[in-house]
């Protein structure tokens, strides 16, 4: 099949529309939905730029087809903040100044709350980990590690001391 | 001359309400919103899109460039070549006076006849979307007449090289000389004489945002504007005005979201430049996105030297003369506007300047190569100035067998001995070198990781401390661009002004990209002003509404455009008691501005509100009599004491060398970093941190490889290795504060000097963790496997 | 970097995938995870006409025990896999291997199928195809068969996959439970592919080490075993006396290919896997070993 009509929801949205089996799902959401927060970084899949979230899963938007979005639930920054979902990780980012640029920020959040979602216990080794396949250039990645874990334990999740 | 400060704004200062706070940045919060705007967020009407072919070759003829197919491809509106865009894009020749001698051929926006790099911009196609212009562009035909390339640093030094430009006579692009004329006998009459060669590797700064740019001419206007991820928009104007012909005053330059720049972007890209020159000749707006392949290929490289560094001691280990020869390859052409001799030219000019010695002699080769074009980035030069000098401190301690901080104690420039002048003409106002260090000795327990240290090697652990001390140029004079001839501006301006419902607005011709610039001129104007924080709104990044700047890079937009936002806002407080005291009919000198409201200056009373005043001045003017209120005010700022306003500070770290397999793991990192006042703590802190994972960035991994032949091995993100999140440490941050006289704020620069320390501790704490396998290395990225070499296991 | 013209199929069931690719031949490409097909997709280093998305297809997807074997569907992610409790349970190596396959957003959509398809020399679940002698099913226009893992690829032009064929299941053989298994990588960083690594087993039985599997991967042309080697290292240790197992390893490797990349020189992989030899059999053996 060619160009094709997709439907799926979009932050929360019931949303239909063209798309072209060439066209990755970054560039649909943002041609075809004027979205800005799903961006491109690399298009190899390696700096986590363009992370979205699809089915409750963060995946590399870049490495998915337009047409693989159709019956399938899909969350970006704008879906998120509007929701108030990640509002306690943004508030934390703001005041720890865990985004400079910002050209990282949407894949850092959408990790980030990957990571402390459905988790009991932490660590900055874990969170580190689980962040390292996201590129910042600015940061230097404490402070984003900073603000994880301060949204961390104000959810009630332990987070764990390593011995230096 | 401005008027000198009264009691009370000293008081204002010293009380320091919103200067220093670490406040959050409000611009955050449409990043983390998902709300930011970068140039590819914008959408214009008849939006068409450029796409490049870029050379795939190093040197070549071009004898034939096919574009016919292209040009009838589907979506395409225009396909052009370096010939055709030539009537249009004056040739950019990037010299400048004060760097005697220096030679550069001019450089055309996209190729003619010739090709010099493999990456150089050949052919333009325009089409509706990016997919389709590329889909064209696989259809172009062009035939290289290939020709041998100086492909690397030894290849360029070669007198057998081919010249890459026959008209300069040879491949060298500048060399310099500094001699004090008393090294050779001060170096016989050493006890001790250490010498080594470091090699730091080419490398680039993979912004994530890539390069962008939408130029958008109006026919019926006769302006062009300029979108532009960028951190010099006024250079971007007077540059792009006289390279397309234009009035100056008929370009707009504007700057939104930038995603990462640190130099990168501060320099005129042939292929940006094109982009407008075809919104010109089509009469609708362009855009270009430098994609992640082209960008390594296309976004200026740095910092690809050799330096062979010599050190005279006495016994008793004080520093008595230093020799130094740098050697960099550049890239086929001197990058414009700021040519791509400045990395070299610092190194040379600040090289062990921090230390007590006399003597001094350097001197610096700059050659042409076919790599890809190359200039400043971020620290210019002090990594490699930094690296070395401090590289041989440690060298000369273990020879000397002294201890690291022993031998810096011995010879760094005491605190006290400032204003002076070092052997290379360098002036320093004041350092904190000595305090700096102990700070920082004491802030790590140096003692006890020493104790740890001694402990893991019985069990074959092997840990490093390295300690550094550096320094860093910040808020540049003219001296820096201006005096050779350069329309780079050294000052900057700023406009306050309030509206009539009391709230501030400030524009500044500083702008950010990320570190908070904004936020601090808002701090300043609060502070100066007698304002809540967030009354204040700025603006920047405009040729049309800002003043005339400079723009952010050496590290100079707190210090430059801060010192220009407290003169305008202190000007505007001034204004204001002028207008309060005609509206409250009492003394100026009466009264104060706190939280918005004119207040009386010994009781505190609340007189009047801002609103108030603005509600007069705006519109009851008729009940003023015959003053005249004025409640915008522009001022600007410029370096004027000093050429350059250094920093200082140190940098340790601490690794682990896992011997068998020669990975390194950094554990931590210490800064004790001088900066002067500091206008946001936090603000100030993280740049220290960005800046130092970005100078680990070529030390331990990045590295651009070339091939012999001059093609970029590495040139994608899965070769090119930068610092990811888990193998970063945790980094602690301190400070001293020598503020600057030169200036009211009295903040100096803090942008770059992670970056220019952190290659310097890391090269000493890993020839510390090595010490008892008695062997060293200097020759960066330090990859495991050169670690084995070193240690004789392969 | 944006891809060239693309049609798309989504079949839903094996033999419709069968047939489109049939149909399309050498111009389409299976589309599985996508994680290094997209890639190449949108550097238009890849010049499928067509892509066939495997990702509706159910019966690839799912992870079930059967006898002896576990087994898995070829479009099971890499996530699924690290997840289950099945393969905690019964093939533990492939948990062990997790904590350094790629980073999570990668690990959502990639799979094990595409992963064997690649058959890269620095992949994890290719090595640990061969270290448990696993089974890949495939599927073809003659119907289904299974190929021993070792000798699905023999190389860069030697591969057991036609193209008409389709990898469905992976049959990975359970672990015993005295069996102990580690895997050890070394990469520049986190969840990149490895610089050097091995995956090993000792079998035990009775108590006594019976036999000695270890896969090199990321440094060959393929992941391998070096069956002289694991003899060698194997009598030493029945014979209570393993000493010098980095050197062994060095030695052993200077006969087989050992291939160098862009940032190790052969005899750096050689030395990196004597290092990972030691380490490994030192963790397998922790109360045994006499080194």
């Amino acid at each position: 099949m060619n160009s094709t009509t997709i439907r799926f929801l979009l932050n929360g949205e019931q949303v239909e529309a063209q798309a072209d089996p060439r066209i990755h799902a970054i560039d649909f959401l943002r041609e075809q939905f004027e979205l800005s927060s799903p961006r491109v970084g690399c298009e190899h899949g390696v700096c986590g730029a363009c992370t979205i979230r699809v089915d409750g899963q963060i995946i590399r938007g870049c490495l998915m087809l337009s047409m693989q979005l159709d019956g399938t639930k899909v969350d970006t920054i704008e879906g998120l903040t509007a929701a108030g979902e990640i509002a306690d990780l943004q508030e934390a980012f703001v005041a720890r100044n865990a985004v400079q640029c910002g050209f990282c920020t949407s894949g850092m959040l959408l990790t980030g709350q990957d990571f402390l979602t459905g988790t009991q216990t932490v660590s900055r080794a874990a969170i580190r980990e689980h962040l390292s396949g996201n590129y910042c250039r600015c940061t230097g990645y404490e402070a984003i590690i900073d603000a994880v874990e301060a949204v961390a334990i104000r959810r009630g999740i332990q987070v764990t001391r390593e011995p230096s | 001359m401005n008027a000198p400060l009264t009691e009370q704004e000293q008081e204002s200062i010293t009380r320091r309400t919103w200067i220093g706070a670490s406040i959050a940045r409000p611009n955050a919060r449409r990043l983390v919103d998902g709300a930011a705007v970068y140039i590819d967020d914008i959408r214009l009407p008849r939006l068409l899109h450029v796409v490049f072919v870029r050379s795939t070759v190093p040197s070549a003829r071009l004898r034939r460039i096919e574009t016919a197919a292209a040009a009838k491809a589907p979506g395409v509106v225009a396909v052009y070549t370096g010939r055709d865009l030539a009537e249009t894009i004056a040739p950019m020749v990037a010299t400048l006076a004060h760097f005697k001698g220096m030679k550069a051929a001019p450089q055309p926006a996209l190729a003619i006849d010739r090709v010099c790099w493999q990456g150089e911009p050949i052919v333009a196609i325009v089409a509706t979307k990016v997919r389709l212009a590329e889909d064209a562009a696989a259809l172009i035909e062009i035939d290289y007449e290939e020709q041998a390339a100086v492909a690397s640093l030894e290849a360029a030094l070669d007198p057998s090289a081919p010249v890459i430009h026959p008209e300069l006579g040879d491949n060298v692009c500048f060399t310099r000389e500094i001699d004090t004329g008393n090294v050779d006998a001060i170096f016989s009459s050493s006890d001790v004489v250490v010498e080594r060669t470091f090699r730091f590797p080419r490398h680039t700064g993979v912004c994530l945002e890539g390069r962008s740019v939408i130029g958008d001419y109006s026919a019926s206007d006769q302006r062009l504007t300029v979108y532009i991820s960028h951190q010099a928009p006024h250079m971007i104007q007077d540059c792009y005005a006289r390279l397309l012909g234009l009035a100056e005053s008929a370009v707009r330059v504007i700057c939104r979201d930038v995603g990462g720049s640190y130099g990168i972007k501060t320099h005129v890209y042939g292929d940006e430049l094109a982009t407008c020159a075809i919104s010109m000749l089509l009469k609708r707006p362009v855009k270009f996105v430098a994609d992640r392949l082209e960008s390594f290929v296309s976004d200026i490289h740095s910092r690809d030297h050799r330096v062979q560094m010599r050190m005279g001691f006495s016994a008793d280990g004080t520093l008595r003369g230093v020799e130094l020869r740098d050697f960099l390859a550049i890239g086929p052409y001197s990058v414009y506007p700021r040519t791509s001799v400045v990395e070299g030219n610092q190194i040379v000019n600040i090289a062990a300047q921090w230390y007590g010695h006399q003597a001094y002699r350097a001197t610096m080769v700059n050659v042409f190569t076919n790599m890809c074009q190359y200039s400043n980035y971020r620290a210019v030069g002090h990594p490699v100035a930094v690296g070395a000098t401090e590289g041989m401190m440690d060298v000369a301690a273990r020879a000397l067998g002294l201890d690291p901080i022993v031998i810096r104690q011995k010879n760094l420039l005491r605190d006290d001995a400032f204003p002076c002048q070092t052997p290379s003409g360098m002036k320093f106002e004041a350092m904190s070198h000595h305090e700096c260090l102990q700070r920082i000795a004491k802030n790590m327990d140096l003692p006890a990781l020493r104790e740890e240290q001694r402990a893991l090697r019985q069990r074959g652990v092997y840990r490093g401390i390295g300690v550094i001390s550096m320094i860093e140029i910040t808020n540049p004079s003219a001296q820096f661009y201006g005096v050779g001839g350069a329309r780079i501006s050294a000052q900057d301006g700023c406009t306050v002004r309030m509206e009539p419902s009391g709230s501030i607005v400030v524009l500044n011709g500083a702008g950010e990209q990320g570190q908070g610039t904004e936020t601090v001129f808002a701090q300043v104007a609060a502070q100066a002003i007698g304002v809540h924080f967030s009354q204040v709104r700025v603006i920047t990044g405009d040729t049309d509404m800002t003043p005339y700047g400079g723009g952010t890079w050496a590290s100079r937009a707190a210090g430059v455009g801060g010192e220009a936002t407290w003169q305008a806002a202190r000007e505007l407080r001034q204004n204001l008691l002028a207008l309060a005291a005609i509206v409250t009919s009492r003394p100026a000198q009466s009264l104060d501005i706190s939280e918005s409201w004119v207040i009386d200056r010994l009781t505190a009373e609340q007189i009047t509100p801002l609103s108030e005043l603005g509600r007069i001045a705006y519109f009851r003017p008729d009940t003023l009599g015959a003053f005249q209120a004025e409640l915008c005010v522009t001022r600007h700022a410029v370096p004027k004491d000093y050429p350059f306003t250094f920093t200082n500070g140190a940098i340790a770290c601490h690794l682990e060398v896992d011997v068998e397999t020669g990975f390194i793991k950094l554990l931590k990192f210490w800064v004790v970093e001088d900066c002067g006042t500091i206008l946001n703590k936090q603000l100030v802190d993280e740049q220290v941190r960005g800046a130092l994972v970005q100078g680990i960035g070529p030390t331990l991994y990045e590295q651009c490889l070339y091939d012999e032949k001059g093609h970029l091995m590495n040139g994608n993100m899965v070769d090119y290795l930068v610092p990811m999140a888990f193998e970063m440490p945790d980094m602690e941050v301190d400070h001293v504060s020598t503020p600057t006289r030169s200036t009211e704020l009295g903040a100096k620069g803090a942008g770059e000097a992670g970056t220019a320390g952190a290659p310097a501790a890391i090269l000493n704490a890993l020839n510390d963790a090595l010490a008892p396998f008695s062997t060293e290395l200097f020759d960066m990225p330090f990859t495991p496997e050169k670690v084995l070499r070193a240690l004789g296991r392969i | 970097m944006k891809s060239a013209a693309l049609e798309y199929e989504r079949p839903t069931s094996v033999a419709q995938a069968l047939a489109l690719k049939r149909h399309w031949g050498d111009r389409a490409s299976y589309l599985a995870g996508g994680q290094s097909l997209m890639p190449a997709i949108n550097m238009r280093l890849n010049a499928a006409a067509c892509l066939i998305d495997l990702n509706r297809i159910e019966s690839m997807r799912g992870i079930a025990l059967e006898g002896d074997h576990l087994v898995i569907g070829a479009m099971t992610t890499h996530a699924a896999i690290l997840t289950s409790e099945l393969v905690r349970e019964h093939v533990p190596v492939l948990i062990q291997a997790g904590r350094y396959l790629a980073h999570t957003a990668i690990r959502n959509r990639g799979t094990i199928g595409g992963s064997l398809a690649l058959f890269d020399a620095a992949a994890e679940w290719p090595a640990a195809c061969i270290l448990l002698n696993a089974q890949i099913r495939v599927e073809g226009p003659d119907g289904l068969r299974h190929h021993p893992a070792e000798s699905f690829v023999q190389g860069l032009f030697n591969r057991s996959l036609g193209e008409d064929e389709l990898i469905t299941a992976i049959l990975m053989p359970k672990q015993r439970s005295t069996d102990r298994s580690v895997v050890l990588e070394l990469a520049r960083r986190q969840g990149d592919f490895a610089s050097a690594a091995l995956m090993a087993t000792v079998l035990v039985t009775a108590g006594k080490p019976t036999g000695l599997r270890m896969v090199f991967f990321g440094v060959s042309d393929l992941p391998r075993r070096f069956e002289t080697l694991e003899s060698q290292l194997l009598e030493a240790i029945q014979a209570g006396h393993l000493t010098d197992v980095a050197d062994l390893t060095r030695t052993a490797l200077l006969r087989e290919h050992v291939v160098a990349d862009l940032y190790h020189s052969v005899e750096m992989k050689r030395h990196l896997c004597g290092v990972l030899a030691s380490r490994a059999l030192r963790q397998l053996l922790a109360p045994e070993t006499s080194e």
